[in-house]
């Protein structure tokens, strides 16, 4: 099936090769998030997991929400629920740029036939007080991947340094496969018995969640479930390490972190509600950060973020 | 000789960055390697994306040796003295000399370097560059902690003389250095040995890599001309593109591709600006219909199919492109169309600065004040209101969202199709201007109007919440906001800066008095400051009093200030306010006549000139200030004018002195008929002939003809002092005298204060 000299079928078959491929350069292949996220990074596989000194390598396939991007499935290109494809390796070998050139010749796109070109892009997120340097990566002047050597997350230095690769999935595939609406685009083989494109399993919910996000969406619940998420991810954090019912030193990092999602999901709704003013909107990113900063020292006290 | 050649092969180097890189390169090694004590013959630094090279020629082999002689203490010094010239030299008693001179025996510490081999200097050198290279960003990466630009990949580092090349041992941070590179990223020829910079440069081209930058360059342009060429098209000029691109590609292929025709109806503005700030592309014009009709892109690869799939899918991004520009840019007409009410609205809610208010308060702050100079500037004063009302509502649009530099441009194209006349829709466009130094100013009035108020708003806003430039720092560019206002006072109008310094920042103490002060402090200044307006105010609102200066008051305050009684307390409010009103502006005024200066001196006009007419009169009158100082100088470089200029100086001396030891002022009375001699009388006839040509001649503003008439007494002057003794023994004849000179003094001060001339 993954076959690199062929064009892939379908938008499966792309993750699929991703995923094969990825598995085959020795990565973890993980599993989605069960959280809403705006992007692969917050899989705390990449946030947490970028931080301390063991060795890490993990692939997965992360559904993003970003809820100002809503165009009720009728724009070609835009989605508030998409997929990412997330690749990230600690330390960053010295050869991923070939790596990931690979990666892109396992999904059908022959290097000798068009022009990839790494241009320059610094990548941060202000609200995981997150920041790295590297490049978007153009295939015939279309932006496909993102490429990032992480400098920086939670405000902790990254000693060592990971490799972070994000690829735009629905936009790559589209691409692939000489597809101009996503909505058309098959989702598995259109020589299947039951053949399914992607506005047929996704352009009601596109309709729904505009909707919703724009218009649905209880502010003053929305507003209230941030408050709580903070105060929640703050409270975790305040917990004793020795936990006295297991006699273990447990610091709850992971659930924290979950309460830090939310409250970054929460602020994007609210965002896209529209009652949130440009003044106010740098305090909330803020307040976000400031959650991503003590998951991340949290973090670094426990096992898996420790120095080794 | 030797020669050098360094090669730092690393990931992709971003394009902005590579030009600064290769001088930073070359400067630093050859810096370090002089400093060591080698020569070299000649030097240069190349970039592509992925590597930054340095070739030194004719390197000397290795450094001179060198003999270094320092006297110490005399051998008779106290023996803390001696070991302390021991520890500075690092040297043992025994290695120190001991040289007799005139006063005894002194100690002497001779230390001999030896020569070092080039090599074993190249080495240091560049590890030292490595280490600390002044890339705007660095970064780290894998497990190491060296910082570059992205990640070092390998190194050249290598000197080759008539015995063959050699391989420099160094390494950084694990990177060991060698003779072995690669070329293209997808059409190389895989790893390869070089043996120097000539070699290397041939192997290069061979593995599809052109090092040099200019060559790149010039590759490009030929072949976007070429292709355009060939289509009955033209490239339009790029060169900040054109350097971009050649900094992103290691191998450049033009292609040449067609704008789809739905797409043609954009403004050029917007094409040419979407296609190079999102694609990169150069834009390509129909000489015949003189619209924007292609592009050209430049590929990184010869690709198999002669460039076709890659052609398409840059297409496919840019029609993807085009339709948001196109989606933009008609949403936007129907805003315009519809009288643009939409984006007024919207820019209420858009902060200009959190003690100046929003950017609709700044608009209406701005209309007034347009207004009021449009008269001054030949505008019709209707039309310069109308037209700072629309010059800013193109903030508020999609297009100018997505594309922040067409903010103006767009402005206009929205102005003209919401139907408006043609110079209040230019004045959207150039009120803007000067953007820079380098920038033309408008003409037309009504924009020359609305940019002036425009700036002249920011300037007096930031003056009055003292947030004024210092030093280097200017963060609201109010330098560049100041010499704007400079250069756009028309040449032939008479605009008093001055008053309208004061109204402007009349609005700015206006909207702290009504919209900053909190409803305590209001309350608070009513009761301490205000008893009468206290109980008129009890009367009005009687228990509605501690309601209005509550958390309402923001909401209240509009009716408040609207009312008779509001209105009462404004005035009083703003009457306290005066004399700062006039420092503030006085301030300003000084600030405007620095930037009057430098600009002047730019322009060859002397400081000491520039003073001479600052110390005039209506000095808030710029044009008039240009034409004084022109003429000055003008006259000052005559035989006369320069001549004079020692004679009135003279006469200012004498004056001086004998005011200063009489202790009067000699002003009045000269009269002729105390007059003894020829030349005495002669330069009364002239002082008269002068008088009655420089009034007029200042009057009408016609300073040439005013100095002339001034410079025309030089003789007379130089006559009048060769001829005449001022301190007579005749008292009577005497003050005469310093009457008359009294005279010179009164008719040059007229013209300009000639003590501040210097020589």
């Amino acid at each position: 099936m993954s076959d690199a000299t062929t064009t892939p079928k379908s938008f499966q078959e792309i993750i699929l090769r991703l995923q094969n491929y990825w598995a085959a350069q020795g990565c973890a292949v993980l599993q989605p998030y069960d959280m809403e996220v705006g992007a692969g990074t917050f899989h705390p596989a990449t946030t947490l997991r970028s931080l301390g000194t063991k060795p890490w390598a993990a692939a997965y396939v992360q559904p993003s929400r970003r809820p100002t991007d809503g165009r009720y499935g009728e724009n070609p290109n835009r989605l508030q629920h998409y997929y990412q494809y997330q690749v990230i390796i600690k330390p960053s070998p010295a050869n991923l740029q070939e790596l990931y050139l690979g990666s892109l010749a396992a999904i059908g796109i022959d290097l000798g036939l068009h022009d990839i070109r790494f241009v320059e892009d610094d990548w941060e997120s202000p609200t995981l007080g997150a920041w790295g340097l590297g490049w978007e990566v153009w295939c015939d002047g279309m932006e496909v991947s993102q490429f990032t050597y992480f400098q920086q997350v939670g405000g902790h230095d990254c000693k060592p340094v990971s490799g972070e690769l994000t690829y735009g999935l629905e936009r790559l595939a589209m691409y692939v496969m000489g597809v101009d609406h996503v909505m058309d685009m098959p989702f598995n083989d259109p020589q299947s018995p039951i053949a399914l494109t992607y506005g047929d399993i996704f352009r009601q919910t596109e309709e729904e969640y505009s909707r919703h996000n724009f218009d649905g969406a209880t502010t003053e619940m929305l507003f209230q479930h941030f408050k709580d998420a903070e105060a929640e991810c703050q409270r975790l954090l305040a917990f004793d390490a020795d936990d006295p019912k297991s006699g273990k030193r447990i610091i709850m990092a992971h659930p924290a972190y979950d309460q830090t999602i939310k409250a970054s999901h929460l602020f994007n709704l609210l965002d896209a509600r529209g009652v949130i003013s440009v003044t106010e909107r740098q305090a909330y990113i803020g307040r976000v950060r400031a959650l991503a900063k003590l998951c991340a020292d949290a973090f670094r006290q426990t096992e898996a973020g420790a120095d080794q | 000789m030797p020669d050098l050649l360094i090669e730092l092969f690393s990931e992709e180097i971003p394009a902005r960055m590579q030009g600064k890189a290769r001088e930073d390169l070359r400067k630093l090694v050859t810096d370090g390697l002089v400093e060591a004590g080698l020569t070299y013959a000649s030097a240069g630094a190349f970039s592509t994306p992925r590597r930054l090279v340095l070739s030194v020629e004719g390197l000397t082999a290795e450094s001179r040796p060198v003999r270094e002689e320092r006297k110490g203490p005399s051998t008779s010094a106290p023996a803390q003295a001696v070991e302390g010239f021991l520890r500075s030299t690092g040297l043992t008693l025994d290695q120190l000399e001991r040289r007799a001179d005139k006063k005894g025996e002194t100690f002497y510490a001779v230390v001999e370097k030896p020569g070092r081999q080039a090599a074993e200097i190249v080495a240091e050198v560049l590890e030292g560059v490595i280490r600390n290279f002044p890339w705007p960003k660095s970064m780290r990466w894998g497990s190491g902690s060296l910082r570059w630009v992205r990640p070092l990949q390998s190194i050249i580092c290598l000197l080759s003389d008539e015995t063959g090349a050699h391989v420099v041992p160094m390494s950084v941070d694990g990177i060991e250095a060698g003779n072995v590179t690669e070329g293209h990223r997808f059409m190389g020829i895989g790893r390869f040995v070089v043996s120097g910079f000539d070699d290397y440069v041939v192997k290069l081209k061979r593995a599809k890599v052109v090092l040099d930058t200019a060559e790149r360059e010039a590759a490009i342009w030929q072949g976007a001309q070429n292709l355009a060429f060939a289509a009955g098209m033209e490239v339009v000029a790029d060169p900040g593109l054109l350097t971009e691109v050649a900094g992103l590609v290691e191998w450049p292929v033009p292609l040449m591709g067609r704008i789809a025709d739905a797409f043609l109806g954009l403004p050029p503005e917007v094409l040419q600006t979407s296609m190079k700030e999102h694609q990169k592309f150069f834009s390509v014009r129909n000489p015949k219909t003189g619209r924007i009709e292609g592009f050209v892109t430049v590929a990184n690869i010869e690709a198999a199919d002669g460039g076709e799939v890659i052609l398409k899918g840059n297409q496919k991004v840019l029609a993807a492109r085009l339709s948001d520009a196109k989606f933009f840019w008609e949403n936007d007409l129907r805003v315009a169309k519809a009288g643009m009410g939409e984006w007024v609205e919207g820019l209420k809610a858009v902060t200009f600065h959190n003690k100046l208010g929003s950017q609709a308060d700044r608009i209406d702050r701005i209309a007034a004040l347009a207004r009021e100079i449009a008269p001054l500037v030949g505008a019709d004063a209707d039309d310069a209101e109308r037209a700072a009302r629309l010059a800013k509502l193109d903030l508020r649009s999609a297009m100018v969202g997505e594309f922040p530099e067409l903010q103006g441009v767009m402005g206009r194209y929205y102005a003209l199709e919401a139907g408006e006349k043609a110079s209040v829709a230019d004045a959207a466009r150039d009120h803007w201007r000067p953007k820079g130094e380098s920038d033309s100013v408008p003409v037309e009035p009504v924009s020359v109007a609305v940019a002036l108020a425009d700036k002249i708003d920011t300037l007096t806003g930031f003056w009055a919440i003292d947030e004024k430039p210092t030093g280097s720092k200017d963060p609201f560019a109010l330098r560049r906001a100041a010499l704007g206002v400079v250069r756009l006072v028309p040449s032939n109008r008479t605009v008093k800066l001055v008053p309208i310094l004061q109204t402007a920042l009349t609005s700015h103490v206006a909207y702290e008095i009504r919209y900053r002060t909190t409803a305590e402090a209001m309350r608070r200044i009513i009761e301490r400051e205000f008893e009468n307006l206290s109980e008129a105010f009890h009367n009005q609102y009687g228990q509605g009093w501690e309601r209005l200066f509550s958390d309402v008051y923001p909401v209240l305050r509009e009716d408040m200030w609207q009312s008779e009684l509001g209105q009462g307390l404004f005035d009083k409010l703003l009457a306290r306010q005066l004399d700062w009103i006039a420092d503030v502006a006085s301030d300003l005024l000084s600030f405007f006549h620095d930037r009057l200066k430098v600009y002047l001196r730019d322009q060859g006009v002397r400081h000491d000139i520039i003073d001479a007419c600052l110390a005039m009169p209506g000095n808030d009158d710029l044009t008039l200030l240009v034409k004084r100082a022109a003429a000055l100088s003008e006259t000052l470089k005559t035989e006369d004018g320069a001549n004079l200029l020692q004679g009135f100086k003279r006469a200012n001396n004498i004056l001086s002195q004998a005011e200063a030891k009489d202790g009067v002022e000699y002003s009045f009375g000269a009269d002729v008929k105390f007059a003894e001699t020829e030349e005495e009388r002669a330069l009364f006839a002239a002082l008269d002939k002068a008088e009655a040509a420089i009034s007029p001649a200042m009057q009408a503003e016609d300073f040439g003809t005013a100095m002339a008439a001034m410079a025309a007494l030089r003789g007379p002057i130089d006559a009048f002092f060769t001829a005449v003794q001022v301190n007579s023994d005749n008292e009577i004849i005497r003050r005469n005298r310093l009457n008359l000179l009294h005279r010179i003094r009164a008719v040059c001060s007229g013209v300009a204060d000639l003590t501040r001339i210097e020589g």
